[in-house]
Order: C-alpha cells, then sequence, then structure tokens
C-alpha cells in the first residue's frame, strides 16, 4: 500500500490556509434575509405574552416568529427524532408556551441585515409565568432515580454492567481499601465555529440547506419530520464543519428556526447563534461518582463498587456507559455498579468527545492511584497486575489489545523509571514536579455505511459518501484508501462528503466512521475490481484469462495479479476494450456482529506536572499518550487526533468548568472568556505514540478509530501527577489553584 | 388589547437604523469602497459586506482571535473594531496573504505540521502568525506560546501551530 499508514498531509489543507473552505454560515445565497434568536430568561414556566410590536418598528426588519405565529410544525414526538434521540419528548423549537430551560429559544427577529436582525430582538419583551426549578444535580441527591444493570451482555449498551460475584463480602474481607468520591462539572463542546445554518429557499419551494453538523442525513430526515417535508424538498449540505465534538450529533435549534423561516416568509435565510447561546445547547452532563476498591496486599483487584449520578433534563432520558469501564478494564472478580440520573430544569445534555469514558474512567483511573499510595506499589506496576486479556464485563477475549506496549513504550519515552514514588520529592528550582500515569480505554465500533465509487478511463477516481469531516481528517483518510484500492496516485481522488444526497451513512460519531468508511471503500473498489476483470477476461489474450477476482489487484492504473506482477493489464485498455470509459457502483457494507469478542482501543498517558508552591499555579509541562488504535490510517492526521485529546484532557483537568446561577438557573460563564478552554500558552511538549496493533477479525483493513481514545485517562494522569507533585489530592474537577491552597 | 410591554416612547412609529456612510478600505492591496452602518463591525463588513469570509467569528466579542486580521501590518480583533473607523486603512485578510498562487511560508508551514483540524481557528492562526514573526519579538517557542494565546484553537493543534511557526520564522529569515 502506498498511501495508507503515511504521514499524508490533508487533501482540504489548502482550502483551509487560504479561507476558501466554506462553513455553514458562509454559503452563498441571494436575496438571504437573517435571523437573530430572543431566549428565554427563566429556566421553567410559561410564556405569558410576547411583544413584538418594538421589534417590528425598526426599519428592515421583516417579521418576528413565535410560537404564536409560526408556520405548522410537527404535533407528535415523532417528528423530532433524530437519529440519535434518547428516550424521551425531543425538545420542540418555538413550538408552544412552555420554558424548559433558560435559554431557550422563544422568538426568532428576521431583518434584511444581521446587526438590524440583532438589535430588533433586544426590543423583544417577554412576560413570563415562573414555576419553581431545579438545576442543582446535589438537590436530586436522594430522589435521582437509578438504571437498571443489563441481564445479558450486549442488551443495552449504555446500562451498567451486570454484577459480578459478591463486591460488599469481598470489600470487607479485602486487605487494602480505597474509597473516594470524584467530580466532574458541566463541560460544553464550545467548538470555534458557531452553530449556523443557511437555508435557500429555492424557486421550486424546495430547501437547500447548509448546516454545521455531524450529519447531514440525519439532519435532513428530522427537517422532513418537523415540518411535513417529502425527503426530496429538502438537501443539506456541510462541506466543512468548524469542530463539533460531539454536539453536532443532533440537529440544533438553528437549523429548525432558519428552516421555519425559510418556509414562513418564502425567503432565504440566515440564523447564526451567538457563543453566549450555545451555552443553550446540550453539554457533557456533570457527574458524580463513588469508586470503592479492595485488594490484595499484592496488588490484585479483589472488589470494585462504582456508584455515579449523572444528569438529564426534564423531556429526555440522557445517559450513557458511565459505569461500565471500569467494569470492563481490570481483573476484578466482584464487581457491583449503580448509575442514577438525575433530571433537571436544563436542556438535555449531549455525546461530548468520549461521552461517559472521559468522565467515568478519571474517576476509576483517580482511584487505582490511590489504591498505589495505599499499597505502597508503583501506579504502572498496579494496572499491570490487574491487567486482564478479557473484558471482565462479558468474559470476552479482545480482538486485539496491546496495552502492554502502549505501558511499556510510554514508560521509556517518559522515564518512568526515574520516577521516585514520594510525593513532594521532586522538585525543579522553586517548582514542585510530579509524575502521573493513568490508562485509557475506548470502544472501537463501526456502522453500515454506503460508499460510490466512479472511475475513469483516465484513471480518476470520484469516492462519494454522505459522511462529515469535523476536523477529523475523513476526506483525507477516504482519499488515501480510495487511492490504494483503485490504484490511482493520490490526487487523482475526488472526494465528496457532507451531501444529504450522497450514499447513506450514520452521523460521524464515536470514533466508527474510519473504520467504517474506510472498509466501506474497500467493498466498493472491490467491485469495481471484479467488473473490471470481467471486461479484462474478454480481452484477446488476456494474461487474467483464469484468475479468481481475489487474486488480483488494483496497482499503478493496472489489473495485477497480486502473485505475478507481469501478469496485468492496464485499466484504460480494459474500459476501452469494453467499450466504456467510466465503472460508477455504489455498493452497502454491513459489519457482521462479533458475539465472540470484545473490540476496544486502549492507551497509556503519562503526565508531567509542575507546581508554584506558593500559588499553586500549574502547568503541564510534558504528555506521553501511548495508544493501541489498530491500523493507523494516516499517522499525521491521527496523531492530531490523538494530540487535540490530550489538550481537551489537560482542560478537563485544570480549567473547563461551566458555572450554573441556580437561583436563575442559568450559565454564568457563558462565554470563553470565563468558560476556560486551554490555550496556546497552557500546553507544552506532547509526545504521541502509536504501538503496532494488528487486528485480523475486527474488519478487514484491522482499523479500530480514534477520535475519542485520545481525551480518555488523560484528566487523571494530570490529576495524579498533581497528587504526586503536591501531597494534595483533589478529586472535583479543575484543580484550580483555590482547591490546591485550601 | 393589552398594554404593550414596550420601553419606547409614545409617537416613534419607526426605528431607524444608523444610517450609512461611505468609507475605502484597502483590502488586499484592492481599493474597496463601502456604504456601512456605523455599527458594523470590521469583521462583518468583510464577511457580509465584502464576502471575504476566510475571517471567522467564533465569538464576537474579542475572546478567540478566530477573526484576526492585519490593520496596517498590525494584528486586530476584527470583530473589536467598526468599520466606519478603519476609513483608508490596510487590511490583509487570509485570502490576501498567497501570491500569485503560491502558499506563505506560514500557510505552507501549517499544511506540513498539520497545524490544525477542523480549520475554522486557521486563519485567524495564521494572520496571528504572520503578524508575528514581522513583530520580531518571538525567539523560542515559549515565547511563541505566550504570543499567541489570544487565537483559541479547541482541536488543540497547539503544538504543530508552535511547530509550523518556528519552521516559517526560519524559512522567512533565510530569505528575508
Amino acid at each position: 500500500m502506498t498511501y495508507i499508514g503515511t504521514a499524508t498531509s490533508r487533501v482540504d489543507g489548502h482550502a483551509k490556509v487560504t479561507g476558501t473552505a466554506t462553513y455553514a454560515a458562509e454559503a452563498k445565497t441571494t436575496g438571504l434575509v437573517h435571523g437573530s434568536v430572543v431566549t428565554s430568561s427563566i429556566a421553567k414556566g410559561r410564556i405569558v405574552r410576547i411583544d413584538v410590536s418594538d421589534a417590528l418598528r425598526v426599519d428592515r426588519v421583516i417579521d418576528v416568529l413565535t410560537h404564536a405565529n409560526r408556520p405548522p410544525m410537527a404535533d407528535a414526538d415523532s417528528g423530532y427524532k433524530d437519529e440519535v434521540a434518547p428516550d424521551g419528548s425531543p425538545f420542540r423549537p418555538l413550538y408552544d408556551d412552555r420554558i424548559l430551560f433558560s435559554g431557550q429559544p422563544i422568538a426568532l427577529v428576521v431583518a434584511e441585515d444581521p446587526e438590524t436582525a440583532q438589535f430588533a430582538a433586544s426590543l423583544v419583551r417577554v412576560e413570563y409565568a415562573e414555576e419553581p426549578h431545579v438545576t442543582e444535580m446535589y438537590r436530586r441527591w436522594d430522589d435521582a432515580p437509578a438504571l437498571k444493570a443489563v441481564a445479558k451482555p450486549g442488551e443495552n449498551p449504555f446500562s451498567p454492567p451486570k454484577p459480578r460475584g459478591n463486591a460488599k463480602a469481598a470489600l470487607a474481607a479485602a486487605a487494602v481499601r480505597h474509597q473516594g468520591d470524584y467530580y466532574v462539572p458541566v463541560e460544553y463542546h464550545n467548538p470555534m465555529e458557531l452553530y449556523g445554518s443557511t437555508v435557500t429557499y429555492e424557486s421550486d419551494g424546495t430547501l437547500t440547506v447548509f448546516d454545521k453538523t455531524q450529519g447531514v442525513q440525519n439532519v435532513q430526515c428530522y427537517l422532513c419530520g418537523v415540518f411535513a417535508l417529502a425527503p426530496e424538498r429538502v438537501q443539506v449540505l456541510s462541506p466543512f464543519t468548524g469542530g463539533a465534538f460531539g454536539s453536532g450529533l443532533r440537529p440544533q435549534y438553528q437549523v429548525v428556526l432558519a428552516a421555519l423561516a425559510a418556509l414562513a416568509l418564502k425567503r432565504s435565510v440566515r440564523v447564526v447563534l451567538t457563543r453566549q447561546q450555545m451555552y443553550g445547547l446540550g453539554y457533557r452532563p456533570a457527574m458524580i461518582q463513588r469508586i470503592e476498591l479492595g485488594a490484595k496486599g499484592d496488588g490484585t483487584l479483589e472488589a470494585m463498587t462504582h456508584d455515579a449520578i449523572t444528569m438529564t433534563s426534564q423531556y429526555e432520558h440522557f445517559y450513557r456507559q458511565e459505569t461500565g469501564w471500569s467494569g470492563l478494564l481490570y481483573q476484578c472478580p466482584n464487581a457491583t455498579y449503580a448509575h442514577r440520573v438525575a433530571p433537571l430544569d436544563l436542556p438535555t445534555p449531549c455525546d461530548m468527545r468520549a461521552p461517559s469514558a472521559a468522565t467515568g474512567v478519571y474517576a476509576l483511573e483517580c482511584a487505582m492511584d490511590e489504591l498505589a499510595v495505599a499499597l505502597g506499589l508503583d501506579p504502572l506496576e498496579l494496572r499491570q497486575r490487574c491487567y486482564s486479556d478479557r473484558d471482565q464485563n462479558t468474559n470476552r477475549p479482545y480482538s486485539s489489545k496491546n496495552l502492554h506496549e502502549c505501558y511499556r513504550q510510554g514508560a521509556e519515552a517518559f522515564g518512568w523509571e526515574k520516577r521516585s514514588p514520594e510525593p513532594r520529592s521532586m522538585r525543579d528550582g522553586s517548582e514542585l514536579v510530579g509524575w502521573g500515569m493513568a490508562t485509557g480505554v475506548w470502544e472501537a465500533l463501526q456502522v453500515p455505511i454506503a460508499v460510490r465509487i466512479a472511475l475513469t478511463a483516465n484513471g480518476h477516481a470520484e469516492v462519494s459518501c454522505a459522511t462529515s469531516d469535523i476536523g477529523t481528517g475523513t476526506y483525507t483518510i477516504m482519499a488515501q484508501v480510495a487511492a490504494d484500492m483503485l490504484g490511482v496516485p493520490l490526487d487523482q481522488v475526488t472526494i465528496r462528503l457532507g451531501d444529504s444526497t450522497l450514499p447513506q451513512s450514520p452521523v460521524e460519531g464515536g470514533s466508527w466512521i474510519a473504520a467504517s468508511v474506510a472498509n466501506g471503500i474497500a467493498t466498493t473498489s472491490d467491485a469495481i475490481r471484479d467488473e473490471l476483470l470481467g471486461l479484462a477476461k474478454q480481452m484477446p489474450n488476456s494474461p487474467l484469462s483464469d484468475i479468481a477476482p481475489g487474486e488480483v489487484v488494483l496497482v499503478d492504473g493496472k489489473l495485477m495479479s497480486a502473485r505475478d506482477p507481469a501478469r496485468a493489464v492496464s485499466i484504460a485498455d480494459t474500459m476501452r476494450h469494453g467499450g466504456i470509459d467510466r465503472i460508477e457502483l455504489e455498493k452497502t457494507t454491513r459489519f457482521p456482529k462479533d458475539e465472540t469478542h470484545s473490540h476496544n482501543t486502549h492507551s497509556a498517558i503519562f503526565a508531567e506536572v509542575k507546581v508554584d508552591e506558593e500559588l499553586g499555579v500549574i502547568r503541564v509541562t510534558r504528555v506521553v499518550s501511548t495508544v493501541a488504535a489498530g491500523r493507523i490510517l494516516n499517522t499525521k492526521t491521527a496523531s492530531s487526533q490523538i494530540l487535540g485529546g490530550v489538550v481537551w484532557g489537560i482542560g478537563m483537568a485544570l480549567h473547563e468548568e461551566t458555572l450554573l446561577d441556580h437561583t436563575f438557573g442559568r450559565v454564568m460563564n457563558a462565554n470563553i472568556a470565563e468558560y476556560h478552554v486551554p490555550v496556546n500558552a497552557d500546553i507544552h511538549d506532547i509526545d504521541v505514540i502509536f504501538v503496532d496493533e494488528p487486528d485480523d477479525s475486527i474488519n478487514r483493513l484491522g482499523i479500530k478509530g480514534l477520535g475519542e481514545i485520545g481525551i480518555v485517562g488523560v484528566a487523571a494522569a494530570v490529576a495524579n501527577a498533581v497528587y504526586h507533585a503536591t501531597g494534595k489530592r483533589v478529586r472535583d474537577l479543575p484543580i484550580t489553584l483555590d482547591k490546591l491552597l485550601a | 388589547m393589552a398594554e404593550p410591554l414596550t420601553r419606547t416612547p409614545k409617537g416613534w412609529d419607526r426605528l431607524s437604523p444608523p444610517s450609512k456612510v461611505a468609507i475605502t478600505l484597502h483590502v488586499n492591496d484592492v481599493p474597496r469602497t463601502l456604504t456601512i452602518a456605523s455599527w458594523t463591525t470590521l469583521l462583518d463588513a468583510l464577511r457580509n459586506d465584502l464576502g471575504l469570509t476566510g475571517t471567522k467569528k467564533g465569538c464576537d466579542h474579542g475572546q478567540c482571535g478566530a477573526c484576526t486580521v492585519l490593520v496596517d501590518g498590525r494584528r486586530v480583533n476584527s470583530c473589536l473594531v467598526l468599520a466606519i473607523m478603519m476609513n483608508d486603512a490596510r487590511v490583509t485578510t487570509v485570502e490576501g496573504l498567497a501570491k500569485d498562487g503560491a502558499l506563505h511560508p506560514v500557510q505552507q508551514a501549517f499544511i506540513d505540521h498539520d497545524a490544525f483540524q477542523c480549520g475554522y481557528c486557521t486563519p485567524g492562526q495564521i494572520m496571528s502568525a504572520v503578524a508575528l514573526i514581522s513583530e520580531g519579538r518571538a525567539r523560542n517557542a515559549d515565547e511563541i506560546r505566550e504570543l499567541m494565546s489570544g487565537n483559541i484553537c479547541r482541536c488543540g493543534a497547539y503544538p504543530r501551530i508552535v511547530a509550523a511557526i518556528q519552521q516559517a520564522m526560519a524559512a522567512m529569515e533565510s530569505k528575508p
């Protein structure tokens, strides 16, 4: 293979560095008008009256749309259910007078220009009938309902694992025990691009929608449901997405408002949210966790309990496998899990980079570090003593698991053996130095996907699929795989994605697209090869006349015997002889369910912090992240993804926190100056290492995917390093200097 | 009819947006005359009035740096300045960096080092980096990090951005 596995630069790089990559709020269209959103200032209640008279008196204002004058929308929940909607009644923007959360959209002011719309939106007055609200998870401590554990593996991937053994008795009998409560606050994705949609109202009444999303077909299907439109009346496009990290999995409300206004006014409409309004979208739910571990004196785990509380809205039941990761990772015969979900008067949470693992593994890996301290054992040594070759939840072996090698290579690159075990024992001038480590785990998922390829006699390939590239590098890996499978140069491959009219793809998320689309390209390429071979066999004196399709590859513009390169014919000649100038085929790839293995990616993270002893300022000076994630398609874009995940983990450990004012039920720091995310000065050396992890059984190309694994465990490694530096254990994130000095 | 919830004085039939003013901006060495309302930011003027959407809006409050452009050679957050204040200014945006089809060394270095993922903060990072290099204040990685901290990259490409700037800096020093 020429391109797969190499450090290929992004094929869309030129567009991105020259400013020609077009994002949702930049789509060119004519006669465009602009919508500005008015949001609720209360968390719960009803709208008694919306007075739009002042807004309508502003020149260049076209209309103000509210629940009272909107065009028809679906009246059943089914109209609003998207591909990844949790159980419950999805939020309906501008549907009725009900207020479900602060920041809920309640009116859209449409004007000839965005400034006028924004000004007029400030003139909309609202009278509410307020009702008491609860936004604080601790106030639901006693009445948050518990989730039922799964009865058999795979039944509901998000339910707590089935208990095993007798954790209570084993804990009581354990030689060494540790118990800790860990807290992660609400976090917001904050992609750099503001949520926005540009809806062109075409002359025949159809809608062309440029949207910020991780799934164009999800949005297309959703809009058809909300407005009872025939599928052919809506096309959704998203050639570029300025970050999403899970926030674009479900359709967001601005696309509903833009489509609604376009239908009401028969005009083309753009709606862009403000950064502040984006704190009225989904978020990573806060999580309170209690972990108890019991071990023998030699460090082998005897018992584990993991109790968690997360939050959801009052209208949808959102949760993920928050406790499942601790169930899976380490050998432990006795374990119980409990997960309760607290309904609050907030928007429904949504998936955010490594949902449930980023938080659940944080708690587990801090608890393991604390257990190591209690045992007087090196934290890395403890992990190795508890190493499991089988998924502890299902008792299945892994299709591949090279975590051992992650530990070995990571420790070596970091210099872990030079660590002095005592806290506060390492210094650099006036700063305390701490070294911490953690394990990461995520699942290797794959989803059914369709890929169309058109290969022309002059050696050009166009590869189409309705997936997205949210910055992950999908354009590039698709081009690499297609070039290798079809035997054409990379610059002769054109990738089309982010268009709902293209072959079927689910949303891009969960790290499942790379494996899915790459194997999808391989499947369709095989079909192209077979058709070419059929033609080649009919050529006079064909060197391939008696060869089986599986023995033929496409290389350098030729159909060639994989065993004997001398037996080959050119693709151009084959097509010419067959009287065609192109072959275009679409195939769907499905991945058979493998009930005999678990499929996961793993990582080992080593972090160094330096802490100013007097001021409590923490710097993460060095991170080594070692990842086992099957075949790596592109070492350049893949390590960028892991690097980004590490930066997120540093933010989670030290910076990110949504502050809610529970009196108003509202986010107080709804901007990116006060909601802190890492900036360049916060980030120092990050070393990403991929270990070899051949996997013959997961899929044909041995790909596992790696968008999520990069963040998992990082916050724990940093927190453990802070403990090692200072001797102070801070269990509620973020670890800010006030907590450290308290 | 219910009592209105309005605050505007009685007798105001229409509220008019601010009147428009004609200004000239020298954008990427091309004089552009605009008739523009006084409340329009330079960012919105570039994106909406001139169609130069390479300059990005990430917060509209000067917090993220995605809208960074050069005004008379200095980097500014274009969301924080009003267009009418920029009459006759020389404005350079990401669209004006490449010359005769050849990428600016900073643009090329960003591709070489994969110094972006989603690409949305990228034009602002690149403009900021171009100005940083001409400022001549950053001599090492630590100083680059500090002086590039007005540009947030949520994809977390920071180490790659630093490496790209170092490459571009070296390339521009050897070919002034």
